[in-house]
C-alpha cells in the first residue's frame, strides 16, 4: 500500500457565455465567461444569491447550463451528467453516507471507476492517510467530529484523482478555530498535488487566504477576477471594494489630473493619488480603515463619534461633513477621547479612486 | 482508469436485455393467458409450443392463426438496429423510440379491437368484414413483449437527453405511468362509459341522466319522515365521521404529546389496535353490546323495565362504528403533525408574551391546519368507502357503497346503476380531495427547517387539557371495551341466548386433523385464510416497490409533467375501494387484460389501493435524507440506479419495512374492493366473514376476526422487532443553503 499514492490530474475549466435560467425567468447565472487554469485554486466569492453555487454545480454537472459551453480539459462537457464527468465535489454538509463506514465512504466512488477490490482499498487507505485520518476507517460518520467528517469528505473526493475538485462552502459548518486549520490543510493538499480546485465561499477573508485567483460574483454575473492582492488593492468598482475587506467610500472631487496622478479634494483637503484613467469631476475614494491616518496637522476635519477598544487595536467611528468613516489605529495606549476634533488624512498607499459611474 | 472513460461506445446491457426479452416473449412464451393460472407451468408439458392455447405468437402465425400479431415483428426487428450504435447517435434513439412506440401502440390497438367475439367495434367489422377469429386475454408473452416495448421506448427517450439522459429515471417514470394508467385510469374510464350504456348495449346520455338524478340518490325524504337518497346519506355520514374522527384524533394526539398523562404508551398502542382490525369487526362488537340481545341493551332493559329497541341498526350504529374504526387513522396522521410543529415556534411565541392558550390558538393550531385537513379527508374517504359496517349495521339506512354492491351482485344486476352510483361516490371523494388541495395550496406550512430543533413542546393550556384528556379517556375506554367484547364474544356459544363459553367456533373454522395423508385442514376457514395470507404477502413487496419508486421520482427528480404525475399517483388515494372494485370487474373481465376471478386481480387491486400510502411513507422518509447525499454519489461516478440502490434504499430500510407491513395488514383487512373481486377459488378472509355475518353466523365470524387480529398483531410485532434491530446511523443535521 505504500506504493499507492494519490496524484493530481489537473485540467483547466472553461466557461463560454454560460447562462442558467431556472423555471421561466429566474436567471441564476447570466452569460459568464471564465477561464480556470490547471493546478490553480480559484474561489467563487459573492453574497448569497449571486449565482456562485449554481456556477459550481454546473461544473459538477448537477445543474445543466441553459446556454453556452463548459469545457473541462479540452473536452466539451456541457451536456454530460455528473456521473460521467471527471469532477468530484466536497459538499457543504459533507454528504457522507450515514450507513457506510469511513472506508466504505471513501471507496464508494472508486468502485464505479473500474478499480479492483484490493486497489480500491489501497487507494482509499492512502486517501485517508493523506488527510490524516489513519486508523479511523471502520468508524461510522456519526462517530466522527465535524472536522473529521469534513476530512473524510475531502478524502472521498480526492481518491478519484479528479480533473477538477470542487468545494461548496466547506468550512461553514466548522467552528472558527478549526476553520483556519482546515483551510490551510486544503490549500496544502491542493498545492502538493497540483490540483485544480474551484471553491465557493461567501467569506472574503477565507477567499483571500486560500486563493490563487478570486472571481467576485454579483447579481448572476462576474464583478471582477483577479489575485487576492489585486482585488484588495485595486478593486474595479464600489461593490468589489466594499465586499473584499472593509472599505470606507468617500465622495470626492477630482480637481486635476496630471500624468495619471489625480489631485482630489474632500472638504477642502487635497490628496494626490493614481488617477486610474478617471478624469476631472466627481468620484469615489475607497479607503481601508487601516489606511486612515488620524492626528496629522493637516487633513479633513472630523469628530470622534465612537471609540472601541478591541484588544489588539482601537476602532473609531469618525464623523464630518463627508459623512461617517470607520478607522482602526494600532495605538491602544493613548486612545482618542470621544467628542474630540481631529484631522483625518490618507496613507500614500492603499486608497484608490473609483468611478462614480456604476 | 477513471469514470469519465466509461461511457458511450458499447451497447448498454439493459438494452440487450429488453431486446432479448421482446424476442423471447414473442417466440417462446405462450402469448395468451393460460387457463390454469399465472403460476402453473403445466403448459410446458401439455402441447407447447404448438397447441393453440399455449402457443407463442410466432408459432401461432406459423400455423396461420392470429395473423394480426405479425406486424409486431417489424418493431422488434427495428430495435435490433440500435445494437452496436453509440448512444449519442441519432439512429440509436430514433430506432428505439419508433420501435417502442409502434410496438406498444399496435399491441394496444389489436388488443382492444379484437376480443372474444371477433372485432369489438361494428365499424371494424363493416370495414374489414367478419374476422372469423377471436382472441383472449394476454398472457406471459403479451406481458413480456409489452414491457419490452415500453422500456425500449423509455431508453430511446433517455438517449434523446430527457431527464439528463438517465435511463433508470426515464424507465421508472414510464413504468409508473403505464401501470397507473392501466390499473387506475383505464378501469375508471371503462366504468364511466358503462354508466352510459343502455339495456340494448348502445350509448345514451339520457340513461346516465335518468339514473343520476334518480330520487333514490338525492331524495330529501328524511326531512319529513321518509327516507333520504343514498348519496345524501353517504355525504352526511362521511362529513360527520370526518369531523368526529378529526376531533377525537386531535384530542388523542394532544394528550400523547402535550400532557403529563402517564399512560401515553398504552394510549399509543390502544389507538393503533384498530388498524389491524377489519373495519366491520367494530360493527360486530357493537351488536354484541347494543344489539337487540346485546349486553348493555338487556342490562338497561332489565334495569329500567323498557323494551329493547333496534336503535343501533341504521345511521347511529354506522356512525359509532365508523368513528371507532377510523379515529386511530386520524390519530396517526395528527400525531405526526402535532409533533412536527417546531417547539421553537411555540417557545418563541411564549417569549413574546403569549400565554399557553394564546400560543396554542395563534401558533400551534394554525400550523396543524394541513394535518387537520388531511385527517378530515381521510375520515371522509374511509367513511365513504366503508362497506362492512353499513352492511352489518345499516338496517334501512342505505349508503352508496352498499347500494353499489347490491346493484352488482344483487337480484337487480344493473351494471349501469352500479357505475352511476360509483361515479357519484367518486365525485364526492375527488371533490373533497380537490378542496383540501385548494385550501392547503395557498400557504407554506413547513416548520421543519432541517436544523435540529432543540426545545420541548409546551403542555396544553388547562382549558384544553381537561376536555382533551376526558375525551381521550372515555373514548379509549370504549375502544378497550369493544375489543374485549370481540375476544370474549368469540368464545360464547350464542350471544344473548346461550351464554356458555365454548371453543366451538374456533373448531369449526380452524380444525386440523391428522390422517394417513398427513395434515388435513378440516376447518371451514382455512381456504380463505391461506388465500388471504399469500395474496397479502404477494401484494406487500409489490406495493412497497411501486410506492417507493414513485416517492423517489417525486422527491428526487424533476421532469416535465411532474405535477400531473404527482396528481395522478395520489389520485388513486381518493378513489374508494368500492369504486375500484366495480371498475375492475367492468374493465378486466374482457380481453386484452382478462384477470377477473384470478388471484392476480386481487393482488393488483391491493397494489393500487395501498400505493398512495407507500408513496406518502416514502416521501416522508426520503425528505429526511438530504439531497446532497444523492448529489455526492453522482459526482463520485455512481449513476442514478446505483445511487438509488446503494444510498437511498439502505437509508430507507425502516420505511420499506413499514410499507411492507402496512400493505400486508391492509390487504388482510380490506373488504370494500375485495368483495367484488373474490371468486370461488380465491375467497378472502374478510369476504368469507361477511358471508358468515349475512347468514347470522356471528360466532364464527367473530372467532375468525379475532384470529385475524392476532395474526396481524404478530405481523406488526415482528416488524417492531425487526426495525428495532436495524441500526441506522442518524445523519447529523446540517443546514444546507443554496
Amino acid at each position: 500500500m505504500a506504493t499507492t499514492t494519490i496524484k493530481g490530474k489537473a485540467a483547466p475549466v472553461s466557461f463560454r457565455n454560460v447562462s442558467k435560467v431556472f423555471g421561466k425567468d429566474v436567471v441564476a447565472v447570466d452569460d459568464i465567461s471564465l477561464e480556470i487554469q490547471a493546478g490553480k485554486l480559484v474561489t467563487l466569492l459573492g453574497p448569497s444569491g449571486c449565482g456562485k453555487t449554481t456556477t459550481l454545480r454546473m461544473i459538477a454537472g448537477l445543474e445543466m447550463a441553459s446556454s453556452g459551453r463548459i469545457l473541462i480539459g479540452d473536452k466539451d462537457v456541457t451536456k454530460l451528467p455528473a456521473t460521467d464527468r471527471d469532477v468530484s465535489m466536497v459538499f457543504q454538509s459533507y454528504a457522507l453516507f450515514p450507513h457506510m463506514s469511513v472506508l466504505e465512504n471513501v471507496s464508494y466512488g472508486l468502485g464505479f471507476s473500474g478499480f479492483s477490490k484490493s486497489e480500491t482499498r489501497d487507494r482509499a487507505l492512502a486517501g485517508l492517510d493523506l488527510v490524516g485520518l489513519k486508523g479511523l476507517d471502520n468508524r461510522l460518520p456519526s462517530e466522527l467530529s465535524g472536522g473529521q467528517q469534513q476530512r473524510v469528505a475531502v478524502a472521498r473526493a480526492l481518491v478519484l484523482e479528479p480533473q477538477v475538485l470542487l468545494f461548496d462552502e466547506p468550512l461553514s459548518n466548522l467552528d472558527a478555530k478549526l476553520r483556519r486549520q482546515v483551510r490551510e490543510d486544503i490549500r496544502g493538499i491542493q498545492q502538493d498535488l497540483g490540483l485544480t480546485v474551484v471553491y465557493v465561499t461567501h467569506d472574503q477573508e477565507e477567499a483571500l487566504a486560500v486563493s490563487d485567483e478570486i472571481v467576485v460574483m454579483r447579481n448572476a454575473g462576474i464583478a471582477q477576477i483577479g489575485t487576492p492582492r489585486a482585488l484588495y488593492d485595486e478593486p474595479n468598482g464600489v461593490f468589489v471594494a466594499d465586499f473584499i475587506g472593509e472599505a470606507n467610500l468617500l465622495k470626492c472631487r477630482i480637481v486635476k489630473v496630471d500624468a495619471e496622478i489625480a489631485t482630489i479634494d474632500i472638504d477642502g483637503y487635497q490628496h494626490r493619488l493614481a488617477a486610474r484613467g478617471l478624469s476631472e469631476g466627481p468620484a469615489t475614494l475607497a479607503i481601508r480603515p487601516s489606511r486612515l491616518i488620524i492626528g496629522q496637522d493637516t487633513g479633513v476635519d472630523a469628530v470622534v463619534a465612537k471609540a472601541t477598544y478591541v484588544g489588539v487595536r482601537m476602532e473609531y467611528t469618525l464623523e464630518g461633513a463627508f459623512g461617517q468613516v470607520f478607522a482602526v489605529q494600532d495605538d491602544v495606549d493613548d486612545p482618542l477621547p470621544v467628542g474630540s476634533s481631529v484631522k483625518m488624512s490618507f496613507a500614500s498607499r492603499g486608497p484608490v479612486l473609483l468611478s462614480d459611474q456604476p | 482508469m477513471s469514470k469519465a472513460n466509461i461511457q458511450d461506445g458499447r451497447t448498454p446491457p439493459v438494452l440487450l436485455f429488453w431486446i432479448a426479452a421482446g424476442w423471447i416473449g414473442y417466440c417462446l412464451l405462450p402469448w395468451y393467458g393460460v387457463e390454469d393460472g399465472f403460476l402453473s407451468f403445466e403448459w410446458l408439458f401439455d402441447g407447447w409450443p404448438f397447441d393453440e392455447d399455449y402457443a407463442p405468437a410466432l408459432f401461432l402465425i406459423g400455423q396461420g392463426e392470429k395473423l394480426w400479431l405479425s406486424p409486431l415483428l417489424i418493431p422488434l426487428a427495428m430495435a435490433c438496429l440500435a445494437i452496436g450504435k453509440p448512444k449519442s447517435a441519432p439512429i440509436y434513439s430514433t430506432m428505439l423510440i419508433l420501435a417502442g412506440a409502434i410496438g406498444f401502440s399496435w399491441l394496444m390497438i389489436q388488443g382492444f379491437s379484437i376480443g372474444i367475439r371477433g372485432f369489438n367495434y361494428e365499424w371494424l367489422e363493416t370495414t374489414f368484414g367478419d374476422l372469423g377469429d377471436r382472441q383472449y386475454g394476454m398472457g406471459y408473452g403479451g406481458l413480456v413483449v409489452a414491457s419490452a416495448f415500453l422500456f425500449l421506448l423509455t431508453q430511446g427517450i433517455a438517449a434523446r437527453g430527457a431527464v439528463g439522459g438517465d435511463v433508470f429515471v426515464v424507465s421508472a417514470i414510464g413504468g409508473v405511468i403505464a401501470i397507473v394508467t392501466i390499473f387506475v385510469f383505464f378501469p375508471i374510464a371503462r366504468m364511466l362509459f358503462a354508466a352510459f350504456v343502455t339495456d340494448d348495449g348502445s350509448y345514451s346520455g339520457n340513461v346516465f341522466v335518468s339514473k343520476f338524478f334518480d330520487d333514490r340518490l338525492w331524495g330529501l325524504g328524511c326531512l319529513w319522515g321518509a327516507r333520504c337518497g343514498v348519496a345524501l346519506n353517504s355525504l352526511f355520514l362521511a362529513v360527520t365521521v370526518g369531523f368526529l374522527t378529526t376531533v377525537l384524533g386531535l384530542a388523542f394526539a394532544l394528550v400523547v404529546t402535550r400532557s403529563g398523562v402517564r399512560f401515553k404508551k398504552g394510549l399509543r398502542a390502544l389507538t393503533v389496535l384498530p388498524i389491524i382490525t377489519p373495519p366491520f369487526v367494530i360493527g360486530l362488537a357493537l351488536i354484541l353490546l347494543f344489539g337487540l340481545s346485546g349486553t348493555v341493551t338487556t342490562f338497561i332493559a332489565d334495569l329500567l323495565g323498557v323494551q329493547p329497541t333496534r336503535w343501533l341498526y341504521g345511521m347511529p350504529g354506522v356512525l359509532i362504528a365508523q368513528t371507532l374504526a377510523f379515529t386511530p387513522i386520524a390519530f396517526l396522521v395528527l400525531i405526526g403533525v402535532v409533533e412536527g410543529v417546531s417547539p421553537s415556534m411555540e417557545e418563541a411565541s411564549q417569549t413574546l408574551r403569549a400565554n399557553r392558550w394564546q400560543t396554542f390558538r395563534t401558533v400551534s393550531l394554525p400550523l396543524m391546519r394541513p394535518g387537520l385537513a388531511n385527517a378530515f379527508l381521510l375520515g371522509f374517504i374511509e367513511s365513504m368507502a366503508d362497506f362492512g359496517n353499513p352492511l352489518v349495521l345499516g338496517g334501512n339506512f342505505d349508503v352508496l357503497s352498499t347500494e353499489i354492491f347490491f346493484a352488482i351482485v344483487g337480484a337487480q344486476y344493473d351494471q349501469g346503476r352500479a357505475a352511476v352510483l360509483a361515479i357519484v361516490l367518486l365525485f364526492f371523494t375527488l371533490t373533497a380531495f380537490w378542496l383540501q388541495r385548494m385550501w392547503l395550496g395557498k400557504k407554506s406550512y413547513t416548520t421543519v427547517t432541517g436544523k435540529g430543533d432543540a426545545g420541548v413542546h409546551p403542555l396544553m393550556p388547562k382549558r384544553l387539557a381537561l376536555p382533551a384528556i376526558a375525551i381521550a379517556a372515555v373514548w379509549g375506554t370504549f375502544t378497550l371495551v369493544v375489543y374485549v367484547m370481540i375476544v370474549y364474544g368469540s368464545f360464547v356459544e350464542l350471544w344473548g341466548v346461550r351464554n356458555t363459553l365454548t371453543f366451538k367456533h374456533y373448531v369449526t373454522a380452524f380444525a386440523v386433523r391428522f390422517n394417513e395423508h398427513g395434515v388435513h385442514w378440516a376447518g371451514s376457514a382455512w381456504d380463505s385464510f391461506f388465500t388471504t395470507l399469500w395474496i397479502a404477502a404477494a401484494a406487500a413487496p409489490l406495493t412497497a416497490a411501486v410506492g417507493l419508486t414513485t416517492a423517489y421520482l417525486l422527491t428526487r427528480q424533476t421532469f416535465a409533467g411532474k405535477n400531473a404525475f404527482e396528481f395522478g399517483t395520489m389520485l388513486s388515494f381518493a378513489i374508494p375501494g368500492t369504486v375500484i372494485g366495480v371498475a375492475y370487474i367492468l374493465a378486466f373481465n374482457v380481453p386484452p387484460i382478462e384477470i377477473t376471478g384470478t388471484g392476480i386481480i386481487l393482488i393488483v387491486s391491493f397494489i393500487f389501493r395501498n400505493m398512495p400510502v407507500g408513496v406518502r411513507a416514502g416521501i416522508a422518509s426520503m425528505s429526511q435524507i438530504d439531497k446532497s447525499l444523492d448529489e455526492s454519489s453522482l459526482t463520485l461516478g455512481a449513476n442514478s440506479w446505483a445511487t438509488f440502490r446503494k444510498v437511498i434504499l439502505p437509508l430507507l430500510r425502516p420505511a420499506i419495512l413499514a410499507a411492507l407491513v402496512f400493505s400486508f395488514v391492509r390487504a388482510m383487512t380490506a373488504i370494500s374492493a375485495v368483495i367484488f373481486l373474490v371468486s370461488a377459488e380465491y375467497d378472502m378472509a374478510t369476504s368469507y366473514i361477511i358471508g358468515r355475518v349475512e347468514n347470522n353466523d356471528y360466532g364464527l365470524a367473530i372467532a375468525y376476526s379475532t384470529t385475524l387480529i392476532f395474526v396481524m398483531l404478530a405481523a406488526v410485532g415482528l416488524f417492531q422487532l425487526l426495525v428495532g434491530r436495524v441500526k441506522i446511523g442518524r445523519r447529523t443535521q446540517f443546514v444546507t443553503e443554496r
